[in-house]
């Protein structure tokens, strides 16, 4: 009997299928609670731009306010309208955060954790798989049989394929300069030329970035929900659990983009200065210990400052984690026996590293910049983000084809285009101007003659 | 036999959804079952080993084109729609049809039971590996000898999107 069990054990550890399940439960386990988290400083860096505290009761500096926010959503009622289709009704946010979710399987988090790992064209799965999410919204907003649903899905469906075009074509420069569309080869590409691609492209990732915001219709494109025009656009109608849902969905696709946009234009991850070693390699690679000890000496600092007794016990125990953190972090570089963990720690602590910034982006971005109007939202997309697009792929073609085959600097060629883009970029902002004025003229001329 | 489990089970939903679609009622469901049977021919493909064209697949017919249908059936009153007669006249030119086809189908079964070396079904899927890799494979034969019918194709869809725009442009 034990030795059939020990047999099993084997076969299904020696299986190519174990190691993916297993990073794919994790991920799926882990998500929620990261979306959570990820709501939770959102919410933080919104106080702290509007010079307030934010959460600040439920566990010290509002720690737990997230798990306590879960509960609260699993515990509210599930409404259904009575007019509602309700079988769409109950589909739909499932089909949101299914396509988030599935669009992360390629996606490598580190070189060592990645789920689908030689899928060939890894790229293309993460922005393909991550635009059926678009369905849940668009069914959702149908199925609930209410005018301000209906007109939330319309919006994000057609400023989704407004901006689709924009964000393909800014995808389609970085995969030109990595010559790949596998995920780990693109990576790869970038180490060899000891460069990120933002520095190749940065054209296409500023354009990346704004489709991006919309694709994950965030402020300032957040118009399919926007409060004071369709109180909450096409979830008007869900609440509690299917509600949260939708939420989860959004931030599991923010993290998509952010990894898309982290794997092909920031490295992946590459540490910053991926090619330099010896003394200046080791001191980088002590930073990210050195950081998490920073913040867990911290924590210790402000624990007895804590009103609570519970509260100050939370604080050391977050210390306590980030210190644990950091001793992963450190023991590769120092002890020889752990080497062979440090490319996949390392990795993974950088790629989220990066992933964090760009979506602290996407909090910074919505705080500053109020939301757009619908047409200007459309004309943004289509007179100004796909045409430069468009110039800049080929623009990078044409740098590429002269680096090749004319033997240019690829730096030179590419700074050449880019500044080709530019000139274009810039024709457009000013007959877009020009425009604007005329309308302001008109509207002006208007009032008087009326 | 795990990829002839896979295949049974795309194939079971590509047939069934298929179905499901031209049975339903209401528009939407319709296209929702559309949007199955479309993931579920992408699901055959990448058993096939054809990554590219399944993802492809996904983005063009399921990403862009069924977006724009269930978009634009959103805005159309379905209780009319609802209303009408589903099955027009033609039940008998349909049932002709059908077996016609089902002959064909049948023939050819027959005759490549006859083919040596050639059974009923694919031979075995090659493993991933000893392929070359997808999208290069199609560019290659999309820019090489296909050239002329590749343009030729595009010149029609930018026909098409030209006559778009003009039908849509109120005045010229």
């Amino acid at each position: 009997m034990t030795h059939g069990l020990q047999e099993l054990l084997k076969a299904v550890l020696a299986s190519p299928y174990t190691l993916p399940v297993i990073y794919g439960v994790v991920i799926v386990a882990v998500l929620p609670l990261v979306a959570g988290y990820v709501v939770l400083v959102e919410r933080k860096v919104m106080a702290d731009m509007q010079a307030r505290l934010g959460p600040m009761r439920v566990g010290p500096h509002g720690l737990l306010q997230p798990i306590a926010d879960a509960v609260k959503l699993l515990l509210k009622e599930d409404i259904i309208p009575e007019k509602a289709d309700v079988w769409i009704f109950w589909l739909a946010p499932l089909v949101s955060v299914t396509a988030g979710m599935l669009a992360l399987a390629p996606v490598g988090i580190g070189p060592a954790f990645q789920i689908a790992r030689d899928i060939n064209v890894g790229i293309l799965f993460v922005a393909g798989i991550s635009s059926l999410g678009i369905f849940g919204i668009v069914l959702g907003g149908w199925a609930s049989n209410s005018h301000y649903s209906l007109m939330g899905a319309l919006r994000s469906a057609a400023q989704l394929v407004s901006y689709e075009t924009a964000a393909g074509m800014a995808l389609v420069s970085g995969l030109l300069l990595g010559g790949s569309l596998q995920i780990r080869a693109l990576v790869e590409e970038q180490a060899k030329q000891g460069v990120w691609f933002v520095a190749l492209a940065p054209v296409a990732f500023f354009i990346y970035l704004v489709a991006s915001i919309a694709e994950t219709n965030r402020a300032p494109f957040d118009l399919p929900e926007a409060e004071s025009e369709l109180v909450a656009g096409y979830m008007t109608e869900y609440s509690g659990f299917r509600w949260s849902l939708y939420f989860l969905a959004e931030y599991a696709n923010m993290m998509v983009v952010g990894s898309v946009a982290t794997t092909i234009f920031l490295g992946g991850w590459l540490r910053p200065f991926a090619g330099v070693g010896g003394a200046a390699g080791t001191a980088l690679d002590c930073l990210p210990g050195a950081l998490l000890l920073g913040v867990a000496g911290y924590c210790l600092y402000r624990a007895p400052k804590q009103p609570v007794a519970v509260q100050k016990l939370v604080m050391v125990a977050v210390a306590g984690l980030c210190a644990a953190l950091a001793a992963a972090l450190l023991a590769p570089v120092f002890v020889a026996q752990a080497l062979w963990m440090k490319p996949g720690i390392h990795g993974a602590f950088w790629f989220l590293l990066k992933v964090g910034g760009y979506i602290y982006l996407f909090m910074w971005l919505r705080f500053t910049l109020p939301r757009y109007r619908f047409d200007q939202l459309m004309r943004l997309g289509w007179y100004f983000l796909i045409p430069v697009s468009i110039v800049n792929v080929m623009g990078i073609g044409i740098a590429l084809v002269l680096h090749w085959e004319r033997g240019m600097h690829l730096a030179l060629a590419l700074g050449l285009t880019t500044l080709m883009t530019l000139a274009v970029a810039g024709v457009l902002v000013r007959a877009e101007l020009k425009r604007e004025e005329q309308l302001r003229q008109g509207a002006a001329g208007d009032a008087y003659a009326g | 036999m795990l990829d002839k489990v896979i295949f049974y089970f795309f194939a079971a939903i590509a047939v069934g959804s298929a179905l499901l679609m031209i049975t339903r009622r209401s528009a939407v469901h319709s296209a929702i079952f559309l949007t199955t049977t479309l993931l579920a021919t992408a699901g055959i493909f990448l058993q096939l080993r054809a990554e590219f064209l399944f993802i492809v697949q996904i983005i063009l017919y399921v990403g862009g084109i069924m977006v724009l249908f269930i978009f634009v059936i959103m805005l159309v009153n379905l209780d009319v729609a609802a209303q009408q007669i589903q099955y027009s006249r033609q039940k008998w030119v349909a049932l002709a049809l059908a077996l016609a086809l089902a002959g064909q189908v049948g023939a050819m079964l027959w005759r490549a039971g006859k083919l040596p070396g050639q059974g009923l079904l694919v031979r075995g899927v090659p493993a991933a590996e000893s392929l070359p890799p997808n999208a290069e494979a199609v560019a290659r034969s999309l820019f090489g000898p296909y050239m002329l019918s590749f343009e030729i194709a595009s010149l029609l869809l930018l026909v098409a999107m030209i006559g778009a725009v003009v039908m849509a442009k109120k005045k010229v």
